[in-house]
């Protein structure tokens, strides 16, 4: 889990290099087509139109952190208030979201996402919008689960019966005790919403060019595959490494939360 | 069980009136992106009443759910031709690359899972584990163009993309099959270690049934029950994940008639291509809970289903 933390923070700070430092990640380079790694001046080669891969890389990581991010933010902010209001008021609320979260359900994996960048057309704020809308089942799902066996504690039957206003126990005495799987969850978000923009960029439904994504250069680099392997082989990797830290930082907090949970009883 | 049917025909309704309202998120309209934004507002507007697109929103939603109880998907705007004729085309090469996919699935997570089991903590567990978080964590976009780079540019054994032969199917079925042949062999693992502590295990062994013996007639058995439920909600996963898929390999199945689709902006091949794919999904869910109450009698009587 250390390691994934780590690798998470290396990620960061590629996204804040590729900003900060004074790149070019979509000059053309004509006379430094297909330049192998460690030669010429460039770390990690370049592409079929001589632009450097690692500075495209810093680039594409900015695109894949800024869509995680605000995409998980998004869709677990959303989700979780549509879950709590179905798990706690129940009833006719209860049983319309919950048909609502079963027609998205029935989208699997990216197909939502796909349909939705389709017609919205692309671009990086089209790409957020398809991953919000389908990732904000997951949270709602979760919250409602947690708020149905949440709602009959005792500390919330107080609150009730003191005649605090639903919204204010929903904050303070729900969402507290909830904290913990959703953050679990996020971490989960994290990855998928990842390998969701790389792979929409990689459809050409994402980023467009000449701006850099790590789906959209494993897209252009796979017409080059025979000539030069790194074009796909280098943010293909950069890209499993961050899915699976993300993955790997999800089940060691949910290990840990647990071990903690279980400790308490 | 009748509930249960109602249920699925409530999602199904709403799948249908999802996808056609998807149409109406379009910035602009489809007939802009037929003529381009220079044409004449007259013909414009003929081929806006020929498409049907004057009508009222809600009219048309009624003609297509109307249309699909009839089998209609619309016309595509690029062919000419019904969506569903066109649909029918590609579903066999999807339905095969899925199909071995599933088969990849089956020859990996079951020996692996069991035996992971089996020797808790031993070398093939430790390998078993590394699998399946690699498996869930490497995009199958690009893990296709790394296996053709190994077995069809490096070693030369198979084919790089196409469908002629039957071992044109090896490297898709690979690539789409991975990550679910991941997350089975974990959960079966999981769910056989979960069962192998329980008490009519210890019976069994009690009884004085080898360890092999109660793992596979006693354990196996019950271990399977989440797996199925896993297997089936992934079926579905396996049809989107084909999208992808067929596009790394150039497969003539759905997924890439619906990327073609979406660059030439055919909406109602979209619409049709997504609608079929959801609702292949939904009926696949419902046909694996009927085969869950088949074979665990604690669900059919009603009582406490295992998680």
């Amino acid at each position: 889990m250390r390691l994934s933390v780590l690798l998470l923070g290396a990620w960061v700070v590629m996204a804040l290099a590729g900003q900060l430092l004074p790149i070019a990640p979509d000059r053309i380079l004509l006379q430094d087509l297909f330049a192998p790694p460690l030669q010429g001046g460039h770390l990690l080669g370049t592409d079929e139109l001589g632009r450097s891969l690692g500075e495209r890389l810093l680039a594409g990581a900015g695109v894949s952190l800024l869509v995680a991010l605000v995409s998980v933010g998004l869709s677990s902010v959303i989700g979780t208030v549509i879950g709590t209001v179905a798990g706690y008021l129940g009833g006719w609320w209860d049983r319309v979201i919950s048909r609502l979260i079963d027609i998205f359900l029935a989208f699997p994996g990216l197909l939502l996402a796909i349909a939705l960048a389709a017609f919205l057309g692309p671009g990086i704020d089209n790409v957020v919008i398809a991953l919000s809308v389908m990732g904000w089942v997951g949270y709602a799902r979760l919250a409602r689960n947690q708020v149905l066996s949440l709602r009959q504690r005792e500390h919330v039957l107080a609150a009730v019966a003191l005649g605090r206003r639903t919204p204010d126990i929903m904050r303070l005495h729900l969402l507290p005790l909830m904290l913990a799987p959703l953050l679990v969850e996020a971490s989960y978000g994290v990855a998928s919403a990842v390998i969701a923009e790389a792979g929409l960029s990689f459809l050409g439904l994402g980023v467009q060019p000449p701006q850099a994504s790590w789906g959209a250069m494993i897209r252009e680099g796979v017409r080059y595959l025979l000539v030069a392997p790194h074009l796909v082989l280098v943010p293909g990797l950069m890209l499993s490494l961050v899915v699976l830290s993300a993955n790997r930082l999800g089940d060691g907090l949910r290990d840990r939360l647990d071990v903690t949970s279980r400790s308490r009883r | 069980m009748l509930s249960r049917l109602i249920d699925s025909l409530v999602v199904l309704f709403g799948v249908v009136t999802l996808v056609f309202f998807l149409s109406a998120v379009v910035p602009g309209d489809p007939v802009d992106v037929m003529l381009g934004e220079h044409a004449a507002s007259a013909d414009r507007e003929a081929l806006r009443a020929a498409l049907g697109l004057d009508r009222p929103l809600l009219t048309r939603w009624a003609d297509y759910v109307i249309g699909l109880g009839e089998g209609d998907l619309g016309q595509s705007l690029v062919h000419a031709r019904p969506v569903a004729g066109l649909i029918a085309e590609r579903l066999p090469a999807t339905l095969s690359m899925a199909a071995a996919a599933f088969g990849v699935v089956l020859l990996i997570a079951f020996p692996l899972g069991t035996l992971a089991a089996q020797y808790r903590g031993g070398a093939v567990d430790r390998a078993a584990s590394l699998f399946a978080l690699l498996g869930q964590s490497i995009p199958n976009f690009w893990l296709g163009p790394m296996l053709v780079l190994l077995f069809s540019v490096s070693l030369g054994w198979l084919p790089v993309s196409g469908n002629e032969s039957p071992a044109s199917l090896i490297l898709p079925a690979l690539t789409l099959g991975t990550s679910l042949a991941a997350i089975s062999m974990r959960m079966l693992r999981a769910s056989l270690l979960e069962v192998a502590g329980q008490d009519y295990l210890r019976t069994a062994r009690a009884k004085g049934l080898g360890r092999l013996q109660a793992l596979y007639r006693h354990a196996l058995p019950n271990a399977l029950l989440p797996v199925v439920t896993l297997l089936g909600l992934q079926l579905g996963a396996l049809l989107s994940g084909a999208v992808i898929t067929e596009v790394v390999f150039a497969w003539p199945g759905i997924g890439s008639l619906l990327i073609d689709a979406i660059r030439q902006r055919d909406y109602p091949v979209i619409q049709g291509v997504v609608l079929v794919i959801a609702v292949t999904y939904v009926l696949i869910n419902l046909a694996t809970d009927l085969l869950l109450q088949w074979l665990d009698p604690r669900i059919r009587s009603g009582g406490a289903p295992i998680q």
